[in-house]
């Protein structure tokens, strides 16, 4: 499998009050085609920020992204956008347009693109469905539950068909239950459709469930990636040490039995 | 009926007496037609306006620093002009538009001057209380700026921008009342010709009422309208 995003020496500073506060400092990252690729930090390591960057809601100070054969740093504003419509982008608090039903959330994607109408229904109908929400199109998502509300939010991701999924925090507003369900959801969309999937998270579980390679980001940049199960079983960096012993010491009994979540 | 000689009950009840709305009617019809033509000028202009100085908001889609100040200092000039002074400013245009620099439409131009620059802060405050996380998800999702604006931020702040238009609508008809001075007509010159110069107060009380019921009925639609959107939104 060839590598699908590249990412090399990645920067991003913020200006805060007249301070340069950096935020990734040199950031490398390679995710094969195909794959659920995680990356896990705790919270203000960056993890967001890189995910921006990627389909540049950010700009980068230094560094070089490439998605398949874009190279995204480079591209004139058109092409921007173009890209954009084919990197799906999942969000923690949803981001749902309230003022749309959930058809129309489903379909705005294709809207905007100037896609013709019955074009439009047979696709969103078809999204709909493999997410599981076929009963729900005319609701708004003011009515729908959590779970609901971010399988609308994995619909509209995906109605474009894009070849890359990235996932900041996805399921981390979601209970339990819900989160293996949403996961399950993503798992599903990687084996039918071969999208490429970029999981952010800090949770370790949605990640040992979903992923079969992981970095680690720390302070703004990535001390450790390779095998899931190699980091579990022998994490070098602090935080993959402080995540494995949190894990180990929460999940050990159904570890043992070598059950998943 | 004066309250110099006459009891607040008697003037009270006179003014319900029907010469008195005889008098008074035609003159709610002027309120009503400077009060519809104002504001839809407000509405056109405060949205152009309300719109522009959002993208150009710091926090907005297009920041740019220093059209943003110079638009702002414009607005700050404007609103700061009391409608008064706005009116005997726009005597030159009015008279360049319609040829007189008295009357109704004349009026309608001062007080759509007076109020646009207001209802564009009321627009902008709306627009920016859009989620961050909306315009992210928008742009992710690979819009233009212009659809940005017309096919997320409006819809979805648009309870917010009823609630803000109703505001300026009842702003815009106590400004009808004050253009009544100014040959404008409608309600305020009645209220300033019979209850003042001639101490006739149960027209004034008359003029009173109509003006409740306006801005009552005014404020009564925006309400109702933005909660049905927000009912319908699941949202409250
Ligand atoms: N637009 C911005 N302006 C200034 N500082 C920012 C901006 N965006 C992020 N930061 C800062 O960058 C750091 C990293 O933020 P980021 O959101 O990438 O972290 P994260 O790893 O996603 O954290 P979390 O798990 O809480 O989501 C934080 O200290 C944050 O305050
Ligand atoms: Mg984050």
């Amino acid at each position: 499998m060839s590598n699908y995003v590249e990412i090399e020496g990645l920067h991003k500073s913020f200006k805060v009050h007249g301070a340069t506060l950096e935020v990734l400092k040199g950031v490398d990252l390679s995710i094969k085609k195909g794959e659920i690729f995680g990356v896990i930090g705790f919270s203000g390591a960056g993890k967001s920020t890189l995910a921006r960057c990627i389909n540049r809601l950010e700009t980068p100070d230094s560094g070089k992204i490439t998605v398949g054969d874009t190279d995204i740093l480079s591209l004139s504003k058109k092409g921007l956008l173009q890209a954009r419509k084919k990197i799906g982008v999942v969000f923690q608090t949803f981001n749902l347009f309230e003022a749309k039903t959930v058809y129309n959330n489903i379909a705005y994607p294709l809207k905007i693109s100037k896609v013709k109408k019955d074009e439009i229904d047979k696709r969103v109908r078809e999204t709909a469905e493999l997410v599981g929400l076929t009963d729900k199109l005319n609701s708004y998502p003011g009515g729908l539950s959590g779970g609901q509300k971010q399988r609308v939010g994995i619909a509209r991701a995906l109605i474009s068909d894009p070849d890359l999924l990235i996932s900041d925090e996805a399921t981390s507003a979601l209970d339990p239950q819900t989160t293996l369900q949403i996961l399950d959801l993503l798992k599903e969309i990687n084996r039918k459709k071969g999208i490429t999937i970029i999981m952010i998270t800090h949770e370790l579980d949605a990640i040992r469930y979903s992923c079969q390679r992981m970095a680690v980001l720390q302070d703004g940049l990535i001390i450790e990636s390779g095998e899931v199960s190699e980091i579990f079983k022998n994490p070098h960096s602090h935080t993959g040490k402080l995540f494995a012993k949190v894990f180990f010491e929460l999940q050990q009994p159904e570890l043992r039995d070598g059950g998943g979540i | 009926m004066s309250l110099l000689n006459y009891s607040f009950w008697e003037v009270f009840l006179g003014s319900f007496s029907p010469e008195i709305w005889k008098d008074i009617f035609p003159s709610v019809a002027d309120t009503l037609y400077m009060t519809l033509l104002a504001s839809i000028i407000m509405l056109i202009g405060g949205i152009v306006l309300g719109i522009i100085l959002t993208a150009l908001n710091p926090d907005g889609l297009i920041p740019l620093k220093i059209p943003y100040t110079i638009s702002g200092w414009f607005i700050n000039v404007l609103r700061s002009l009391p409608e008064m002074i706005m009116i005997i400013l726009m005597i030159p245009v009015a008279r360049l538009i319609f040829g007189q620099s008295y009357g109704t439409n004349s009026c309608i131009i001062a007080i759509s001057a007076s109020c646009i620059p207001m209802y564009a802060r009321i627009v902008e405050s709306s627009l920016l209380e859009i989620s961050k996380g909306k315009i992210d998800a928008a742009k992710s999702i690979g819009s233009t700026n212009f659809q940005i604006i017309f096919r997320v931020i409006i819809p979805e702040t648009l309870p917010s921008l009823i609630r803000g238009f109703t505001t300026a609508v009842i702003t815009v008809i106590s400004m009808t009342a004050l253009a009544g001075n100014f040959g404008a007509g409608g309600i305020g010159d009645i209220a300033v010709r019979y209850g003042y110069q001639r101490f006739q107060h149960d027209k004034l009380f008359a003029c009173i009422y109509i003006l409740i019921v306006i801005v009552m009925t005014v404020q009564g639609v925006g309400n109702l309208i933005s909660k049905r959107l927000l009912k319908r939104r699941g949202l409250v």
